[in-house]
């Protein structure tokens, strides 16, 4: 079994890790020239480089670095509001709830690339039904661009995230809901407490955790997010994600080298981010 | 009796079984790139499988990626691996010089061939002496124009920018007045890959700004001639382009153009058979130009030099098979076929005297100087690092296109980007 997780895991991630102190090219793997922290540091490195006339901010990698954490954030609280209601209202008692509940799911079963592709052709510019559909009712005047107009494509990127995942967060959510405590609602019922009241007071406290630990799980997917943006839209500085850059520069440029360096940035980052997001949801806590 | 029988059934079983290694050996399957589009492989396929008819062989066609960038990814990996899943594989004019350690020198098999091709594409195509690749056509890029459409509103096929871009106005506004709602008067290659390389490459040489990177290595893009070249282009997007010409590709804008939705085309040559072809509705109403040039010193008609070529892989479990199917797709007579057919530019200089392929291509003939006088690509230059230099070209051209940036400062940043790739040396 150790062996095993060595072949798999460890030998490639420590090999990746190697790579990022060298200058190798994917041409010849052995041929790779020792640099130290070049890659991250140096005058063509990741940080602090000399040679980025705009600013980190409008570089490369400082770009993908903001179109992730944008696009992080702004999916996984659109993901936690949508999941939260659609848990809600699947908690209560109604007909066909298993069908409905089953149904849900559909979105999250369904594998990126193919949700991504169908997406691109319903927001196609020309005979996507997403434009059909707007003209028609009279919202838009011209047909948008949707995933190839810099302004849109993140949105449109964000829009068919929340689709795909909130089915997710709905049903982890749901679990917690599942879990509560009927007394305590018998209570407020006969009190005649208000529903909203209760849900603040009552419902969100308790399905506080599992909730934190849900969108954690969002958060750490989100900004490893590759496929959906890759296939949506041409990948271009305006939805290019970390993920992305990892890719274009180890595999279509074949700078294995840099494109390391990346992706151990990469890692850390998330990592960092993890931490504190675990270190202000406690401190909330403990209040 | 009866242990002499066995004993002769044996050997016989045996001998047949040794007749049948022997035949494994001789006919081996040999997997072929044969491009990416449906004309391509229909093309290509055609021809293969006729040498593997005349030869026992059996050939199996691999479809690459539409975006030569990914295609490319996708070898490099395969070679990193030493795998021989593909034998033959369609090498594009830039990348000789990214895959030369791993493609076999086809001078033993050539026999004297390389000197029937173009000089340039055979030199091209050798690295240290070893001929890596032979020519399968040649590209370059041409505007596709329509010429009953010119007529109606009696203009002339433009020679410069400014006047494709005055007569893409005049013709939209007047065939969108009569009801064609998404006529575009210019469609080319926005989206974000290669071929914008090459759209952008020809914009900036147009307006005599240079080659992106000298032959000496200097880095030399980021010119006022260029911001200029980059500054119109960025104009035709949302006037006389839809803003989707910024996530097209050649067949998307194939597409536009052969529907009879637009008045111009940049295209490479393919696109002319599928616009004559008798389904096609603009069949018989489309012209075929050199590239319009722009203003200023050093302004020059520019097409990108583009082409295929057939290589064998290092990793081939079947090089002798392999090189024999690569020098008959190159043959004068698969060449001659697939330029009357499909309009592949051949890349036989006496191919051009043939009246045959003039008759079926009248703008081979005629265009014979904008093809000797194409502008290459630094992908001579930059070696290995030329996917990385082209991702910056993209880029910036993308990011201007799609206004996010000015030309002046996305060719600064692309000056720094190219500096990043370069390093201490190409």
């Amino acid at each position: 079994m150790l062996a095993l997780m060595c072949v798999v895991a460890v030998w490639p991630l420590l090999r990746s890790i190697w790579f990022a102190f060298t200058e190798t090219n994917i041409n010849n793997l052995e041929a790779s020239r020792f640099i130290g922290l070049e890659n991250f540091f140096g005058p063509y490195g990741l940080f602090f480089n000399p040679n980025y006339t705009d600013g980190f901010w409008a570089s490369d990698w400082g770009t993908a670095i903001r179109n992730t954490f944008q696009f992080a954030f702004v999916s996984v609280i659109l993901e936690t509001l949508a999941g939260l209601g659609v848990a809600l209202l699947l908690n209560q008692e109604f007909k066909g709830r298993t069908l409905v509940r089953t149904a849900v799911l559909v979105p999250w079963a369904i594998p990126t690339i193919v949700s991504a592709k169908m997406w691109g052709w319903m927001l196609h510019d020309q005979f996507g039904v997403v434009n059909t559909v707007l003209l028609n009712l009279g919202v838009i005047s011209d047909k948008i661009a949707w995933t190839a107009d810099a302004s849109t494509a993140m949105w449109s990127v964000v829009a068919v995230d929340v689709w795909k995942t909130t089915p997710f967060m709905a049903l982890l959510i749901l679990a917690a809901l599942q879990t509560l405590p009927k007394d305590c609602y018998e209570a407020a019922r006969v009190d005649g407490v208000h529903p909203l009241r209760l849900f603040w007071k009552v419902t969100l406290p308790l399905i506080r955790q599992p909730l934190l630990v849900a969108m954690v799980f969002r958060l750490l997917d989100a900004l490893r997010v590759f496929d959906l943006i890759y296939v949506l839209t041409s990948n271009d500085s305006s939805t290019i994600s970390m993920s992305g850059l990892v890719m274009r520069e180890m595999v279509d440029a074949g700078n294995v080298g840099f494109g390391s360096a990346a992706s151990t940035s990469l890692f850390l980052i998330i990592m960092l981010s993890a931490v504190v997001f675990l270190r202000l949801t406690r401190t909330k806590l403990e209040e | 009796m009866k242990s002499t029988l066995l004993v002769r059934w044996r050997r016989q079983g045996l001998l047949a079984l040794g007749l049948l290694a022997a035949t494994a050996v001789q006919a081996a399957t040999v997997t072929i790139a044969c491009g990416a589009s449906g004309p391509e492989v229909e093309s290509c396929m055609k021809h293969a499988e006729a040498w593997a008819r005349k030869t026992g062989h059996t050939v199996r066609n691999y479809t690459q990626p539409g975006n030569p960038n990914a295609a490319l990814a996708v070898y490099r990996q395969l070679f990193a691996a030493k795998s021989g899943d593909i034998d033959i594989v369609r090498v594009d004019i830039v990348w000789p010089g990214i895959l030369k350690d791993h493609l076999l020198d086809l001078k033993p098999y050539a026999k004297g061939a390389e000197a029937e091709h173009f000089p340039a594409i055979m030199a091209n195509n050798t690295v240290n002496g070893k001929i890596l690749g032979m020519p399968f056509y040649t590209d370059t890029g041409l505007l596709f124009y329509r010429t009953d459409l010119l007529a109606k509103y009696k203009l002339k096929p433009p020679t410069t920018w400014a006047e494709l871009t005055a007569s893409a106005t005049l013709v939209q506004a007047g065939e969108r007045a009569a009801g064609q709602k998404d006529f575009q008067g210019f469609v080319f290659q926005g989206k974000s890959n290669e071929s914008l390389t090459c759209n952008a490459l020809e914009w900036i040489a147009s307006y005599g700004g240079g080659r992106i990177v000298n032959d000496n290595g200097d880095i030399a893009v980021n010119n006022a001639q260029a911001a200029k070249a980059l500054a119109n282009a960025a104009k035709w997007v949302g006037t006389i382009s839809s803003v989707g010409v910024l996530n097209y590709a050649e067949e998307d804008a194939r597409g536009v153009f052969q529907n009879g939705q637009a008045l111009f085309m940049r295209n490479w040559p393919y696109a002319w058979s599928l616009a004559e072809s008798p389904d096609s509705p603009v069949r018989g109403k489309v012209g075929v130009s050199a590239l319009p040039q722009g203003d200023g010193e050093g302004a020059r008609h520019a097409g990108t030099l583009g082409g295929w070529q057939l290589s064998v892989s290092k990793y081939s479990k079947a090089p002798e098979a392999a090189a024999d199917l690569v020098l008959y797709m190159t043959s004068a007579a698969v060449q001659k076929d697939r330029a009357i057919r499909f309009s592949f530019n051949p890349t036989r200089p006496e191919l051009y005297k043939d009246a045959e392929v003039i008759a079926a291509n009248g703008f081979m003939a005629s265009l014979l100087p904008t093809f000797m006088d194409s502008v290459a690509r630094p992908s001579a230059i930059s070696g290995l690092k030329y996917p990385a230099v082209s991702l910056a070209v993209t880029d910036a051209a993308h990011d201007v296109l799609a206004r996010k940036t000015t030309p002046e400062a996305a060719l600064r940043k692309l000056e720094g980007q190219l500096k990043l790739v370069r390093r201490d040396r190409w």
